[in-house]
């Protein structure tokens, strides 16, 4: 059985339709990257995944188990995490208290505030700093090490190189290896099309709320993505739209 | 005069524990709630007649009745507040001020409009007093009041940093939506603060009751106190409460000094001395002054 | 993606305002004669109906479209009726005083607005309540007011109880008459779209240029003014004063229940509501204190059930306005791709 199953979800943000019928599935310990220009529904689908908002139509399946209806909170203890746009990180308390944070409602497991630090040896100094005065890149980390602190077995990751210097990036998408290699099932909405191709095994390109393309990551070149990215290409027809 | 500012100080450990509830609820649910006095004197009434008529001590009778204030809290934040802070920020103002007018009138229907006090039903501790150097006599309430108020916001302090639950909370007060995504049950987080927040003001309610007489129509002044003591103060820490409460206290005993009538009018003079200092010197609003800090 | 396809048609008074308009000439012409038919106890009952309208008006003026809500307007209404006092114990005629205090309270309300206005939602309440605490505690210092022993305004004593009683009806009458047209002058012109935008979202208004606090004062002022002619107004009906009974927050409370059983934010609401809080005082307000707990609870339930009171919902199931203080936009058709809901729709076209 999928880990995940998504079905005919759509979204809304009051008059506007944020994702218009999404479906996909997602097996245990595939990494699926989501790619799409900039409001074409990625963020929305997965805060939706999260929790984050409630579909107006569709269903969600986690195991096979009806998610629709259940609040984010509680999709923590059922297995998913996500590491939203903009790392949302309470910057009024310190980096342990964040990372303990994701400790509320998580599942048994054996991510601890030391393992993370061993993740991101860079934060081990910042561990009692106030999140609000970090660098971006030690932002980034504790916001991904609060996520893993709740031992998620799907893990979302929102634009996780956004605003970060390149260097630091490449550290963050090496940590994310050593993730996918221990078997962690990851969404991941990410800018850089490259990265994406390279880390995930399988691709969704959205298009104004709508799966325009979606194939394996290896087998999928990069022009096909880039012409669904534009709207140039169309999943059944092939047809160019007016 | 050395011994009224002792008893002005003391006098802002009441402040600070009147204070710190409102100052606790505003900070995390971002609600100033207008019943907050009311509920005190609720919490006084239900303490008189559990010692009036059934001859509990008050101090026992707290044991019933800050468990009542736990509940009355959860309920408060569940049925109402929740409820009404989805209406906008104006809109809990309107609901709580309602409801201090019905909490005031039913303790007016059921009790009168006689002045009632727990001082009767505490023995000799109202009026005993320890003898410092230089004779100066100090209330042993006084000093309990005192005392509690130091541990009650020590307590909140450490539960607020230390333990799970209150890392929940101030993850709710900061942004809720986001604590729901990394687990927090926000809705269930908000309800415990409220919960809290009653239980010190049960506490208050009770010494309220204890140091002096209070009528079914005192909540209007006990609310007034309150964001007094906690708009002075709350710079910056849950302890900004007590400072406050004391500057309040020790200006509204300047002011008794001043003028018969000059205790009231020391207290609202003062208040308003600091927020125009504090409005002309940040140019901040006050929501930041009210702030508590989460760690300092 | 658009969301208005269609062209809007735009509109600003309807065939229903139109006869509104009309009608209310008629009801105020109708007023003006009444004392002539009604017994002694009506017409002070109808000085007590417009006083009223005048605090809900003033109120609704303030928290409606300012988005300013206060828990301290007491302060106005006490010092209304105690300039009045002073005023007339300084030799001016009884009458002209009522009028004269309403100027020095809304004078007086310039600077407090200053330091006031600064402070948000509940701050602002409860600040605005500490103001009335304190005047209050000041009025009582007065050798005059004997503290809360009171004083009366004796000089209006010269003049018999009929003449007296009808020269307050037609005063009061023609203070809401010209409050509620000021209100419905500046809700109509040039400011009122400033007041509409501030009431709607304070943040964005600013960020588009309009003066949100050279707005929020001049209805900080205008409230001030307001109820301070309706404290006087009232100190001439009773002729008595004391302190505790014009700086009771009760005053604060009535306005409060009038504005949110009426609508809040909408003009003809405070006046429904005030008429409301009238007929409910007529019946009950012999049962005492639960009186006034019926009224702390329906103002909980409003609050929480119809906060945009008996008007707005009225207005928002019927697209019913009689005196419109805005523009409507009414829309052909909505955008096929989304259906909108009805309360969407609402928020979009009839944003006034």
């Amino acid at each position: 059985m999928s880990l995940l199953s998504v079905e005919n979800l759509v979204v809304r943000h009051g008059l506007l339709q944020a994702v218009r019928g999404v479906s996909f599935t997602i097996e245990r310990g595939e990494t699926l990257a989501l790619v799409g220009a900039n409001g074409a529904g990625k963020t929305t689908l997965l805060r939706a995944i999260a929790g984050a908002h409630q579909p107006a139509a569709g269903r969600l399946l986690l195991d096979g188990a009806n998610l629709t209806s259940v609040p984010s909170h509680r999709r923590v203890g059922m297995g998913i995490a996500l590491v939203p746009e903009g790392r949302k990180l309470f910057v009024q308390m310190t980096v342990e208290e964040n990372l303990l944070l994701g400790r509320t409602a998580g599942r048994p497991g054996d991510w601890s505030v030391d393992k993370v630090l061993d993740m991101f040896p860079n934060l081990k100094p910042r561990r009692h700093a106030r999140t609000g005065h970090l660098s971006g890149g030690e932002q980034q980390a504790t916001a991904i090490g609060r996520a893993l602190m709740s031992n998620p077995e799907l893990l979302l990751l929102d634009e996780v190189s956004l605003g970060l210097s390149p260097l630091i990036v490449d550290r963050v998408y090496a940590a994310l290896q050593g993730l996918i290699a221990s078997g962690t099932t990851i969404i991941l909405v990410e800018q850089d099309l490259n990265r994406a191709l390279a880390v995930s095994d399988r691709v969704i390109c959205m298009l104004e709320g709508r799966v325009a393309l979606e194939g394996s990551s290896k087998a999928i070149s990069r022009e096909e993505v880039t012409k669904a990215y534009f709207g140039l290409h169309r999943k059944s027809s092939g047809s160019v739209p007016a | 005069m050395s011994n009224q500012i002792i008893q002005g100080i003391l006098l802002g450990g009441y402040y600070a524990l009147i204070a710190c509830g409102l100052s606790f609820m505003f900070s995390v649910m971002r609600i100033i709630n207008l019943a907050h006095g009311s509920l005190a004197v609720f919490s006084a009434y239900a303490l008189w007649w559990l010692a009036s008529r059934y001859h509990v001590s008050p101090f026992v009778g707290l044991l019933i009745v800050l468990p009542l204030m736990a509940a009355i809290g959860w309920a408060l934040q569940r049925f109402l507040l929740e409820r009404s802070a989805r209406g906008g920020a104006l809109l809990p103002i309107l609901t709580t001020f309602g409801l201090a007018i019905v909490i005031d009138n039913l303790l007016f229907e059921q009790f009168g409009a006689d002045t009632r006090s727990l001082a009767p039903y505490i023995g000799s501790l109202s009026y005993d007093s320890w003898e410092w150097p230089g004779s100066i006599y100090v209330g042993k309430l006084a000093v309990m009041m005192f005392a509690t108020a130091i541990v009650l916001l020590g307590g909140l302090q450490l539960f607020l940093t230390h333990t799970r639950l209150g890392r929940s909370i101030r993850a709710t007060s900061e942004d809720p939506d986001t604590a729901g995504l990394v687990g927090v049950d926000a809705r269930r987080a908000n309800a415990i603060a409220a919960a809290i927040a009653m239980v010190t003001v049960g506490l208050a309610g009770a010494f309220l009751g204890m140091r002096a007489t209070f009528d079914p129509y005192a909540g209007a002044p006990q609310l007034l106190f309150a964001f007094e003591a906690a708009v002075i103060g709350g710079a910056g820490s849950l302890w900004g409460t007590l400072i406050g409460g004391i500057v309040l206290a020790l200006a509204q005993t300047l002011g008794a000094q001043v003028h018969p009538q000059g205790f009231l009018i020391g207290g609202h003079a003062v208040f308003l001395v600091v927020l125009f200092v504090r409005l002309s010197a940040s140019g901040l609003g006050l929501r930041d002054l009210l702030r508590l800090g989460k760690t300092s | 993606m658009s969301t208005l396809a269609t062209m809007p048609v735009i509109e600003r008074g309807t065939a229903t305002s139109r006869i509104a308009a009309m009608a209310v000439a008629l009801i105020i012409a109708l007023l003006a004669i009444a004392p002539q038919f009604l017994s002694a106890g009506s017409v002070d009952r109808m000085t007590a109906l417009f006083i009223y309208v005048i605090l809900a008006a003033m109120w609704n003026a303030l928290a409606g479209f300012g988005g300013l809500v206060s828990v301290g307007q007491q302060v106005f209404f006490g010092l209304g009726a105690y300039f009045a006092i002073r005023l007339a114990d300084a030799g001016l005629n009884p009458f002209l005083a009522l009028f004269a205090s309403g100027l020095v309270v809304g004078v007086v309300s310039i600077p407090l607005s200053l330091f006031m206005l600064r402070l948000r939602n509940g701050e602002f309440a409860i600040g605005m309540w500490v103001i009335a605490a304190l005047t209050h505690l000041l009025v009582n210092l007065d050798r005059l007011v004997q503290g809360e022993t009171g004083t009366s305004l004796i000089s209006l004593n010269v003049y018999d109880a009929g003449t007296r009683r009808a020269t307050i009806y037609w005063l009061a009458l023609a203070s809401m008459t010209a409050l509620l047209a000021i209100l419905f002058g500046l809700l109509r012109g040039s400011t009122g779209a400033a007041i509409r935008a501030i009431r709607d979202n304070e943040d964005a208004a600013a960020s588009v240029g309009v003066r949100v606090t050279g707005t929020k004062r001049l209805l900080f002022v205008l409230a001030a003014f307001g109820i301070g002619i309706a404290g006087a107004l009232w100190l001439a009906t009773s002729i008595t004063f004391q302190p505790k009974t014009y700086f009771n927050v009760q005053w604060t409370a009535y306005m409060i229940f009038m504005v949110l059983v009426g609508g809040i934010g909408t003009f003809e609401g405070a006046i429904l509501g005030a008429l409301v809080f009238f007929l409910i005082e007529t019946w009950f307000g012999g049962t005492g204190v639960w009186y006034l707990v019926g009224l702390g609870a329906t103002a909980v339930v409003f609050s929480l059930f119809l906060p945009r009171g008996l008007w707005g919902t009225i207005e928002e199931r019927f697209g019913l306005r009689l005196l419109p203080v805005g523009y409507r936009v009414r829309l052909a058709a909505a955008d096929d791709d989304v259906t909108p809901s009805p309360q969407q729709t609402t928020m979009h076209q009839e944003k006034a």
